[in-house]
């Protein structure tokens, strides 16, 4: 997928005057946090079982490859294949390849935010074969030729009339005066539509929310099924997943499903949660003939062991973005790759480099409300900081703020100079300021004052607050 | 080197670990070989009839709808009666689970009843149970001859037997179970962990049933 990241501030300007994106995104703050927040209230436990998925992880982190070695030799006992991508390229082969050996025509998808990071679809598209994504919302984002704006959600940047207009443009086959007024008929018109291209599919590709080292097994997690008839009706199936991936036992899946859906969409469990263990066996009537996981790395080994080591807890919940307030006024797509919000503004640095992210960890007002609910305890707002260390550090960060940083900290070692200007600054602005109580336009400063006003100081600076109250 | 090789050892550079660390291998096998349970909520941790009635609880609030047969016996009647509730054809599809086969399908005269996968035409599928999960009203279905997968995905309505003694009050006694009935390390093919019918909430966050999966879950609780 063609990264965007480094035209963040122009993305936030289109993303900010796009009134269908507007309408759509109010849909975010409202649904998805109401629902956490009375989930995890409804479990005494909840507080903890964050603690030991957190733990589990950090365990399973220090032990990475011993589990992976562990994993694969259970996939291999099972009948299926392991293939070990270093990169997205590999990983983009290694499929390739499966599906010729297959004579495969048509690829039927799942949900898998690896496939959109390696970008699979256009490059099947290239090689001939064609990839139908099956979960309502990528089929809806794959017919309008974009790509998610969310990790579980990935079309909640369209609203329901765009949704209406994509289907009478892209169901032909269907009576043009057909009634579409309501979410329910649009949905059965896309399980009509996707039901055939289950049934015709030659290949099936998911993701997976675990891989389990104790027997071998993948997992998705879903609500409407279209990952399980994505892998049981073709000829092979085919799970894409990252290195972190790994988890020791079913154990350990237990402890971190109890937070996963109840932090991504307040629901107790998932509809779906289908554990997968090789290929079809002799006594099987269904499921694949050739069962293959791809465990792609893309730069994740060489998280381990630094700072960003945490990130690679994440379990793509997406609760960060949901309570995101920057998230929530911009929407994914302005984040111009696969992962938005502050997991996106972490990872993304990480993946594709800070000198194209760099712009992402710096779209923080560092409230902290990600890490208030991340169900794996992931300090989001100190990645951030330390990304914005590492731009600077690199001289990444433009001349402007280079500047200005290094004017403030030349006045703050110096502290009389330091109370000087802020004495001389507070009042200035609060007597400038004194009939509104804040300023709609400041040179310097249009940048903060087009969208919003910026409030006047009241004239006294914290220190000598301090003094006074302390006199008192 | 392979790319496996390439990623397992920059993985051991970056935790500054070495392939033949004693300690480590000994932590992992022995946390694969005894599996810690972790914390296990109190909200199941209750007497069998209470589990049942927390798994009928919670099946129900996540849009399962739910009966209780005293008997298996009364399968073959209460199949028949859902079929005509909703206005469906009195024709079902089944696995060869003996549970299911050894029931006496002949006193519903007119009901069809099919054996095997299913091939997407079927309206109606029956499966029965590995388990259920009282703490979140979740069934557990495992793949093979006795009960296809198919059969959980494809037909519009899936109706589902379970039987009382089944339910668990969580999901580490359904590994236990599931250990013991394959072997420590094994498992079935497919497990397929099942709360409520499927549903979107794709289109303006607005949650509506019957996505791919069944649109109508029906669970039918035997022996309580």
């Amino acid at each position: 997928m063609q990264v965007t990241s480094p035209h963040f501030k122009s993305n936030v300007t289109k993303a900010l005057n796009d009134v269908n994106l507007q309408k759509a995104m109010g849909h975010v703050q409202g649904g998805f946090i109401q629902k956490r927040v009375a989930a995890a209230n409804a479990l005494p436990e909840f507080e903890a079982l964050r603690d030991a998925a957190r733990d589990i992880k950090n365990h399973t982190l220090a032990h990475i490859d011993l589990y992976l070695e562990a994993w694969e030799r259970k996939v291999i006992a099972a009948g299926g294949h392991v293939h070990w991508a270093e990169t997205a390229e590999d990983a983009r082969n290694i499929v390739l390849d499966i599906c010729r050996s297959l004579k495969a025509k048509t690829v039927t998808k799942g949900k898998t935010m690896i496939a959109e990071e390696i970008g699979l679809n256009e490059f099947l598209e290239e090689k001939g074969i064609t990839p139908i994504e099956t979960d309502l919302g990528e089929y809806i984002i794959q017919i309008r030729n974009e790509g998610p704006s969310h990790i579980i959600a990935p079309a909640v940047h369209v609203t329901m009339e765009q949704v209406v207009d994509d289907f009478r443009r892209v169901h032909t086959h269907l009576d043009p005066n057909r009634s579409m007024d309501d979410p329910v008929t649009l949905l059965s018109e896309a399980r009509d539509v996707l039901r055939e291209k289950f049934l015709a599919a030659d290949v099936g590709i998911t993701g997976a929310n675990f891989l389990i080292a104790e027997t071998g097994t993948s997992v998705i997690v879903t609500n409407e099924g279209n990952g399980d008839l994505t892998q049981t009706l073709p000829k092979a199936h085919i799970v894409l997943a990252s290195i972190e991936k790994i988890t020791p036992t079913l154990d350990d899946v237990a402890q971190i499903l109890r937070v996963l859906a109840r932090s991504a969409t307040g629901q107790d469990m998932s509809v779906y949660t289908t554990f997968s263990t090789g290929p079809r066996r002799s006594d099987d009537p269904d499921g694949p003939g050739e069962y293959h996981v791809v465990v792609l790395d893309n730069g994740r080994s060489k998280m381990l062991g630094t700072e960003f080591q945490e990130m690679l807890r994440c379990i793509r919940c997406g609760a960060c973005m949901n309570h995101c307030p920057v998230y929530h006024s911009v929407g994914g797509h302005a984040y111009g790759w696969v992962y938005p919000g502050p997991m996106g503004a972490v990872l993304t640095p990480s993946l594709v480099g800070v000198d194209k992210g760099g712009h992402l960890p710096n779209a923080s007002t560092f409230c902290g409300r990600c890490e208030s609910v991340c169900p794996m305890r992931i300090p989001l707002p100190k990645m951030m900081r330390h990304w914005r260390e590492r731009e600077f550090e690199q001289h990444l960060s433009p001349p402007i703020a280079r500047w200005g940083l290094k004017l403030w900290a030349f006045a703050a070692k110096r502290p009389w100079l330091y109370h000087f200007g802020a004495g001389i600054k507070g009042p200035l602005l609060a007597w400038l300021g004194r009939k509104n109580g804040r300023f709609t336009t400041m040179p310097l400063a249009e940048g903060w004052t087009r969208h919003r006003d910026l409030p006047a100081p009241q004239g006294k600076t914290f220190q000598q607050q301090w003094k006074a109250r302390k006199a008192a | 080197m392979s790319s496996r090789d390439a990623i397992l050892s920059r993985i051991r550079r970056s935790l500054g670990a070495n392939g033949i660390d004693i300690d480590r291998r000994a932590t992992v096998s022995d946390r694969l070989q005894r599996p810690p349970k972790g914390l296990i909520p109190q909200r199941g941790q209750l007497e069998q009839s209470a589990k049942v009635d927390l798994f009928q609880t919670m099946a129900e609030r996540a849009a399962a709808s739910v009966t209780r047969l005293k008997d298996a016996s009364e399968i073959p009647a209460a199949v028949s009666d859902y079929l005509r509730s909703k206005n469906l054809p009195q024709a079902i599809r089944r696995g060869s689970d003996p549970r299911l086969a050894e029931l006496d399908w002949s006193s519903q005269p007119n009901l069809d009843v099919s054996i095997g996968r299913s091939a997407g035409g079927e309206l109606a599928g029956l499966s029965h149970a590995f388990g259920g999960i009282a703490e979140s009203g979740t069934l557990v279905l495992a793949s093979g001859e006795e009960n296809p997968t198919t059969l959980n995905f494809l037909p519009e309505y899936h109706l589902v037997v379970i039987d009382a003694e089944d339910v668990a009050g969580d999901m580490e006694t359904i590994w236990a179970r599931l250990r013991a009935a394959y072997g420590k390390g094994e498992m079935p093919r497919t497990v397929n962990m099942v709360t409520g019918p499927s549903r979107s909430g794709d289109i303006e966050q607005t949650i509506i049933l019957g996505a791919h999966g069944p649109r109508s879950l029906h669970i039918m609780i035997v022996g309580a």
